[in-house]
């Protein structure tokens, strides 16, 4: 029977009344009385010099508040980076200035030059025409490895080289990496790109300023993930406002997809303006300005090569990348092709060496970070691929290699630094098999040649490090902020409770998921417990939502202060009963004395604690309100393996997926429905990725897929019915609920069991194509039958 | 968008009288024009709406058979009159999506003249006539390059008039962002042979592939043009597809189309 109540359970989403009905509150919805709206104007040339810039004609136009330049923000910090890397010579690496408005350059298509604050969006758009910006052009740097030759034009000219950084993982391995190469009986290579991605969350980013003179507050409304970490990072880094005179609130928040983690100059404008203008200031970015504003994802180019010995055994990996920063350092950019990537190269698989080699890369592009999976897709796609890859040249099953190479033992320390706890790598694959009815498959290759049709199979291992991160093992990798979560669990006098976390939904469920936690706790009815979130001024210091950590980390500082509730409340029911503390027991929300049939209920005890009239108060506080901070002792490590049936129509190229079937092990689950939900999405997302979407550049560093007419996003017809199972569950080691977190699985393990599935069926009719690059558009898969 | 006027003429004669002044343009179902102005790249003083003129609305058929449509009617009205020209219609449903369907016009895009769009296959494949409110002219007179026609300036669609070919099919390939036409291929087989317009290829917009016309003319199957090529020279190239890839493409999809109509 399947649970109706408590972890395990599928409540359908309550917070979806209100976004299916149009009754959200999101960021645009915010009106604040007197609001001004700003109007940024881009740089249309990817780079150049701004030899000058003339407001006076704009600024006399109608409605024009005022217009601010780079000049206005001298002196001012500029945006942040969250992490530094250290280079493989023990050396920090190059962090340029990233002001708020552009100073003295601009770096990229969509770099901000001057802000026009007016009476409406429209005055601010025609006055932002008005203004006379005289840009020297200089030549763009867009592809990665021209970037780094000597004659290469600078996108910084105060750094020595548009080298972010040469991490190299583990160097002290690269000798012994470097040897098993030379004994291998066999060597697989691969290049391959992992293609650049714009996020485009439903809900395009707002910000709005809004200062207080009353009280000398501000206030920013934004569209964040992490409302705590914008708080710290502009107040501290960027405005020097102290938290306390800063209040940062994200509302509702219509996705995010990483890209909505970071610090965006756009909130730091916003924030001034409003303080210098006595004014709230608003801005709403259009869909075009997204393309060329919001953080891209992805974007490595990446040498791959697998030694293995005469019995097929992975002996050694060893990763050559390059992977673009863009024209500035986003937020958590230098983490992603190193600790979020280089650390995963050991995917499901007991290869005892590994050396990973990364080059970080300025370019005059838009500044690229953390995208749904971030540095993990990167790691699980070169390998899978390469994997296929190898068994194709061996001539064995591409599923065989991977079990006869599986890590079987937990704990299982890699080579890469960390520490797996628990996994089943067969037994995902076991479910994997069963549903993707591996024997059925030639029968169905048969039919769809029948039809003239080319039908391939492909299928990938996934491994990642989710529920980010422990703190003290982060900072030591250069992260510059700790990665616990926060959790206020408040009982009211008559029993219901609103927890206060850190984490924030931008559409994972948590006003669903987190009261079941506590319903299954305390044995109440979900419906009494509430969930706040997004507001700096009523939640404790928490960082956010993102790398699948919202349950993992912040549902285990829910349950940590919910012991703590608990403890308290025995107190409270032994007085009650005039029974010792430690006989009384919790169970379906009432209070009892073990042995007896004594007992209070949940509402009794919480009355109490309010109405302290006979109540112990020598020994214990009134109220029930408890705080918990939780910092994870490790990562955690959701696996899984993927299937993926495409048909490819020989005369266009086009691939349709056939089936798509996804085993994952996310250890326990809370509720199963919501997991689904994001292994769709994210499966989604992945076939997105492997098939359509692609953010590509020209030389001179125009986006030519700038909107959708170009950028093709997945819809509903492009993905198959998933097949999704969760019953192989290794419950996670060390933290209280055992979970592992899913938000990230599906886009991480999805792309390679599409590619490697188009490989399989252009194989199959008799096209020598050991490898075509995403997205595997029609064009691509064409190209590649013919040469 | 910047600030504009806004008419909504009742009869063309009023439509002609208001596009005749300076920096005037004809607003149809606003499917491009309305995109183009918001992002601020159209800046008209004054749009005149279309779509209050009761004569330029509607599907009816003509006294010699033809179909006549009028400038306005929808891509889903034409989309629902399967029985009269089930290949046109076909065409016209598979145009956007149910939104762009409702609102896009005829008239609208065949005065557009999108080198990706479908209508000018259709249009240039069953040899249609565009009526003005001056004057009729043969598709094959009209089509003068990507967005190019023989408009003048403030001449309005009216009306399209389209043989009823013996048999027709449009063949679409759809470019996997915007879903317009990578390549698109309407065959008609009409009294006097086999026309074959192609749009979405080339860097003239909408053509007749006239070697594949006369091979089946003579022979009305896929089989008689499976050896036919087309030069890649003047197809387009873009992030989507080569030239060379577009030129396979209008091969597989004329075969595809003649084998449906067939």
């Amino acid at each position: 029977m399947p649970k109706d109540h408590g972890i395990g359970a599928s409540p359908k989403r309550r917070e979806d009344v209100r976004f299916l009905s149009g009754t959200g509150n999101y960021t645009d919805d915010i009106q604040i009385n007197g609001q001004a709206y700003v109007h940024f104007l881009r740089s249309d040339i990817a780079h150049a010099k701004i030899r000058s810039i003339d407001t006076t004609a704009a600024a006399a136009m109608p409605g024009v508040v005022r217009i601010f330049t780079g000049a206005d923000f001298e002196g001012i910090g500029g945006i942040p980076c969250g992490w530094q890397v250290t280079d493989r010579h023990g050396e920090p690496m190059q962090e340029p200035a990233h002001p708020v408005l552009a100073q003295g350059k601009v770096r990229y298509v969509g770099d901000q030059i001057a802000a026009v604050v007016a009476d409406t969006i429209e005055q601010a758009r025609d006055a932002a025409e008005a203004i006379d910006v005289d840009l020297e052009e200089l030549p763009a740097v867009v592809d990665m490895k021209a970037a780094l030759e000597e004659s290469a034009p600078k996108v910084h000219d105060d750094l020595t080289s548009n080298l972010c950084y040469d991490w190299g993982f583990v160097e002290e391995n690269k000798p012994a990496v470097d040897a098993a190469f030379e004994a291998a009986a066999h060597v697989t290579t691969l290049e391959l790109r992992n293609n650049r991605l714009i996020a485009n969350p439903m809900e395009p980013r707002v910000a709005i300023g809004d200062f207080n003179r009353a009280t000398g507050d501000s206030t920013l409304y934004t569209t964040s993930q992490n409302p705590h970490v914008i708080r710290l990072l502009m107040g501290a880094f960027v405005l020097g406002i102290p938290e306390h005179k800063l209040r940062v609130v994200a509302p509702d928040v219509g996705g995010g997809f990483g890209t909505k983690i970071f610090h965006y100059a756009e909130e730091a404008f916003c924030t001034f303006a409003a303080k210098s203008l006595n004014r709230a200031v608003k801005w709403t970015s259009t869909r075009s300005e997204a393309f060329i504003s919001d953080a891209h994802g992805r974007d490595h180019v990446t040498k791959i090569e697998l030694a293995l010995d005469a019995d097929n055994n992975f002996t050694a990996l060893r990763t050559d990348t390059h992977a673009n920063m863009g024209a500035y350092l986003s937020t958590f950019a230098p983490s992603v092709p190193t600790w979020l990537h280089g650390t995963l190269m050991a995917g499901n698989y007991k290869t005892p060496l590994i050396y990973v080699n990364v080059k970080a890369v300025f370019t005059n592009t838009v500044p690229v970070d953390a995208y749904r999976g971030a540095g993990r897709p990167e790691a699980t796609y070169q390998l899978e691929r390469l994997i296929d890859k190898a068994a194709l040249e061996l001539g064995v099953d591409p599923i065989a290699l991977r079990r006869q190479n599986f890590i079987t033992e937990f704990p299982y320390a890699t080579p890469v630094a960390v520490e797996y706890d628990t996994g089943d790598y067969h037994g995902t694959m076991d479910a994997l098999e069963c549903m993707a009815d591996i024997s059925g498959f030639e029968a169905r290759r048969k039919e769809s040649e029948a039809r003239g049709k080319l039908r391939g199979f492909g299928v990938n291992c996934y491994i990642e490090a989710c529920g980010i991160a422990p703190s003290n093992l982060v900072g030591q990798l250069g992260a510059r902020a700790g990665l616990y979560e926060s959790a206020t669990v408040r009982v009211n006098a008559t029993g219901g409770i609103v927890v206060m976390t850190g984490s924030h939904s931008h559409g994972q469920g948590h006003e669903t998921s987190f009261p079941q936690v506590i319903a299954e706790m305390i044995g109440i009815d979900e419906s009494m417990v509430e969930i706040e979130h997004g507001d700096t001024a009523n939640t404790p210091m928490g960082m956010g939502t993102y790398g699948s950590r919202s349950i993992a980390v912040g549902g285990s500082a829910m349950v940590r202060a919910t012991e703590k509730i608990i403890a308290k409340a025995k107190k409270i029911a032994a007085h009650l009963m005039e029974a010792s503390e430690a006989d009384i027991e919790l169970k379906d929300g009432a209070f009892s004395v073990a042995g007896t049939d004594k007992s209070v209920a949940w509402g009794d005890v919480t009355l109490a604690a309010y109405v302290p009239h006979n109540y112990p108060l020598e020994d214990i506080e009134p109220g029930l309100e408890e705080t918990a901070f939780y910092d994870p002792a490790n990562f955690t490590y959701p696996s899984g393996a993927y299937a993926c049936e495409v048909e490819v129509d020989p005369d266009t190229g086009k691939v349709t997926i056939e089936a798509f079937n996804a085993a994952d092990d996310f250890g326990n689950i809370i509720n199963p429905m919501i997991v689904d939900g994001q292994v769709h999405g994210g499966i989604g997302q992945g076939i997105g990725q492997a098939l359509l979407e692609n953010a590509s550049y020209d030389e001179n560093g125009q986006l030519l897929s700038a909107s959708y007419m170009d950028y093709a996003m997945p819809r509903a017809s492009d993905v198959p019915f998933f097949g999704v199972d969760h019953s192989s569950q290794t419950p996670c080691t060390h933290n209280p609920l055992g979970v592992k977190g899913c938000g990230e699985a599906g886009a991480i393990g999805s792309p390679p069991a599409v590619v490697n599935a188009v490989v399989d069926a252009l194989r199959s009719g008799g096209h020598d194509v050991t490898h075509i690059d995403m997205p595997v558009s029609p064009s691509r898969v064409w190209q590649a039958m013919n040469g | 968008m910047y600030n504009f006027e806004f008419e909504k003429p009742s009869t063309i004669a009023d439509a002609v009288a208001s596009l005749a002044e300076e920096d005037v343009l004809a607003l149809g179902g606003g499917q491009t024009l309305l995109p183009t102005m918001k992002q601020r790249l159209a800046s008209p003083s004054k749009v005149v709406s279309l779509k209050a003129i009761a004569e330029m609305q509607g599907i009816c058929v003509a006294d010699d058979g033809s179909v006549c449509i009028g400038g306005t009617t929808t891509h889903a009205e034409v989309a629902s009159g399967e029985e009269v020209f089930p290949g046109l219609a076909a065409l016209a449903g598979g145009i956007g999506d149910p939104a762009v369907r409702a609102r896009g016009t005829i008239g609208g895009s065949l005065a557009n003249n999108d080198p990706a769009a479908c209508y000018p296959a259709a249009a240039l494949g069953a040899g249609a006539t565009i009526v003005t409110n001056a004057r009729h002219i043969a598709a094959d007179d009209y089509f003068q390059g990507m967005f190019t026609t023989a408009l003048e300036e403030g001449e309005i669609i009216t009306e399209v008039r389209f043989p009823i070919p013996e048999a027709s099919n449009y063949q679409k390939f759809e470019q996997p962002a915007s879903r317009f036409a990578l390549v698109g291929v309407f065959v008609a087989k009409v009294a006097d042979g086999v026309r074959v317009a192609v749009t979405g290829a080339s860097e003239d917009g909408v053509f007749r592939w006239s070697e594949a016309e006369t091979a089946l003319s003579t022979n009305f199957t896929a089989g008689a043009i499976a050896e036919l090529t087309l030069s890649e020279d003047g197809m387009i190239s873009d992030l989507h597809g080569t030239g060379a890839y577009r030129a396979h493409l209008v091969g597989v999809l004329t075969r595809r189309a003649v084998a449906a109509a067939s």
